[in-house]
C-alpha cells in the first residue's frame, strides 16, 4: 500500500518506521526542515518538508495514487483539514486522524473522516481499567456498530445480585456476554445467577451505559 | 432586529467586525485564545468576551453559539477557521457562516463544500494589481489562473 503520513512528532516517526518495516511505501510529510533532515538520514529519501494540509505539499507527495492518508500532527484543526483535503482534492479512499481532544472524535467522524484515533480516550481507557477499585470499567467502543463493550462488578447492594439473568431486567439492547466468578468465566443462559462480586462483561449501546451502571452496581 | 453574532478571533478584523455589530446594537460575542487581543476591540464595546479557542464545542456554547444567527470565523490559523465554521454550521447548525481562509486553493476546496468563505489573498491581490496593471482583469486574479496578469 502506498500511505502518506502528515506529521513527524513522535506519532509520525514510530508509525513511519513500523509501516516501512512492514513493507509498505511510506511517505512522510514534517513542517520542520530541521526534522525533516534528521528523518532523511534515519529513514532515506521518504521524508518530504512541507505543510500537509496545503494541496500542493500533497499533489508532490503523490496523494491522487495514496491508498492511505494519516494525519498525526499535534493540533486536531490540522489533521481535519489533512483528511478532508485528501478526500475532497485527491479522492484517497481512506483518511485517518489522530485526535488530540476526545471530545473532537465525534464531530470528525460527522465531517466524513473515516477512522480516528484518540490516544487521550485510549490512555484514559487503559487507566480506569488499571485501577482496582473501580466497579464498572468501559472496555472498547466497536465504532461502526455504536456499541460498547463494559465491564462491571455485581455490588452486594445491587438489585441484580442473587438473581438469574433471565429475571434481570437488563436496559434494551444491553447483553451479558460473559460472566468472570473467581477464575472461572462463564458463559452465561438465563438461568446463571448472577452473586455479588462477579465481574460481568456486557455489550450495550453508549447511551445505556449509565442504566446498566446503575443497576449492576449501585455502590460506584 | 439586534441578532446574536458570534466573533471567532479578535485581530484587526474580528475586532473591528465585533465592534461595528456592537455598535449597531447587535448581541455579540468575541472569542480569542490570548486575554489580550480584546483590547483592540473599542472602548464602548458592551459584548462579550470569551478565552479560549473556536473548535472547542464548550467554548462556542459559552459564546453563545446555540442562539446565534451568525459565526465570524477570523482566528490567524486556515486551519483553525474551517474547523470552527464546520462546527458552527454542522453541529449548531448557525444560519450564517464566514470563514476566512488565506490559502487560496484551501478556499477554493472549502467553498465547494459549500461553506461560505472569503479569501484577503485572492481579493488583495486582485485589487493591488487592479492599480499596478489598470486593464488586469480582477476575475482572472481572483480565480488564480494566472490569466489576469496578462490580461
Amino acid at each position: 500500500m502506498y500511505i502518506i503520513v502528515v506529521g513527524g512528532g513522535k506519532v509520525g516517526y514510530y508509525l513511519t518506521k513500523t509501516l516501512l518495516e512492514e513493507g509498505h511505501e511510506v511517505l512522510l510529510i514534517e513542517r520542520s526542515t530541521d526534522k525533516v533532515e534528521t528523518f532523511v538520514e534515519h529513514f532515506g529519501a521518504v521524508v518530504i518538508a512541507g505543510d500537509g494540509a496545503e494541496a500542493a505539499t500533497l499533489a508532490a507527495a503523490g496523494a491522487a495514487r495514496a491508498d492511505v492518508v494519516i494525519a498525526v500532527t499535534g493540533e486536531d484543526e490540522d489533521n481535519l483539514v489533512v483528511c478532508q483535503t485528501a478526500r475532497q482534492k485527491f479522492h484517497v479512499g481512506r483518511t485517518i486522524a489522530r485526535v488530540n481532544n476526545p471530545k473532537n472524535e465525534h464531530l470528525f467522524r460527522l465531517l466524513g473522516i473515516d477512522v480516528t484515533v484518540s490516544q487521550t480516550n485510549y490512555i484514559l481507557n487503559l487507566i480506569e481499567q488499571a485501577i482496582p477499585e473501580r466497579s464498572f470499567v468501559h472496555v472498547l467502543n466497536l465504532r461502526h456498530a455504536d456499541l460498547a463493550i463494559v465491564e462491571a462488578r455485581i455490588a452486594a447492594s445491587s438489585v441484580v445480585a442473587h438473581k438469574a439473568i433471565g429475571e434481570v431486567a437488563l436496559p434494551v439492547d444491553c447483553v451479558i456476554a460473559a460472566v468472570a466468578r473467581g477464575a472461572h468465566l462463564i458463559i452465561p443462559t438465563p438461568a446463571t445467577e448472577l452473586e455479588p462480586g462477579d465481574d460481568v462483561i456486557a455489550v450495550t449501546r453508549p447511551e445505556q451505559e449509565d442504566e446498566l451502571r446503575r443497576l449492576l452496581c449501585i455502590e460506584c | 432586529m439586534a441578532v446574536k453574532v458570534v466573533v471567532m478571533g479578535c485581530g484587526r478584523v474580528g475586532a473591528r467586525v465585533a465592534g461595528i455589530l456592537d455598535h449597531n446594537g447587535h448581541d455579540v460575542s468575541v472569542i480569542d485564545v490570548d486575554s489580550r487581543s480584546f483590547r483592540r476591540l473599542p472602548t464602548d464595546y458592551r459584548g462579550d468576551t470569551i478565552i479560549g479557542t473556536g473548535i472547542d464545542e464548550d467554548v462556542l456554547r459559552a459564546a453563545g453559539i446555540g442562539r446565534a444567527a451568525a459565526f465570524v470565523a477570523v482566528a490567524d490559523g486556515d486551519n483553525q477557521n474551517i474547523m470552527a465554521a464546520q462546527v458552527a454550521r454542522l453541529v449548531f447548525n448557525v444560519p450564517e457562516v464566514v470563514c476566512r481562509i488565506y490559502d487560496p486553493v484551501r478556499e477554493d476546496t472549502y467553498r465547494r463544500l459549500g461553506l461560505t468563505t472569503i479569501c484577503p489573498t485572492t481579493t488583495v491581490s486582485a485589487m493591488i494589481l487592479d492599480h499596478v496593471i489598470g486593464a488586469a482583469s480582477p476575475i482572472g486574479v481572483a480565480r488564480g489562473d494566472g490569466s489576469g496578469g496578462e490580461g
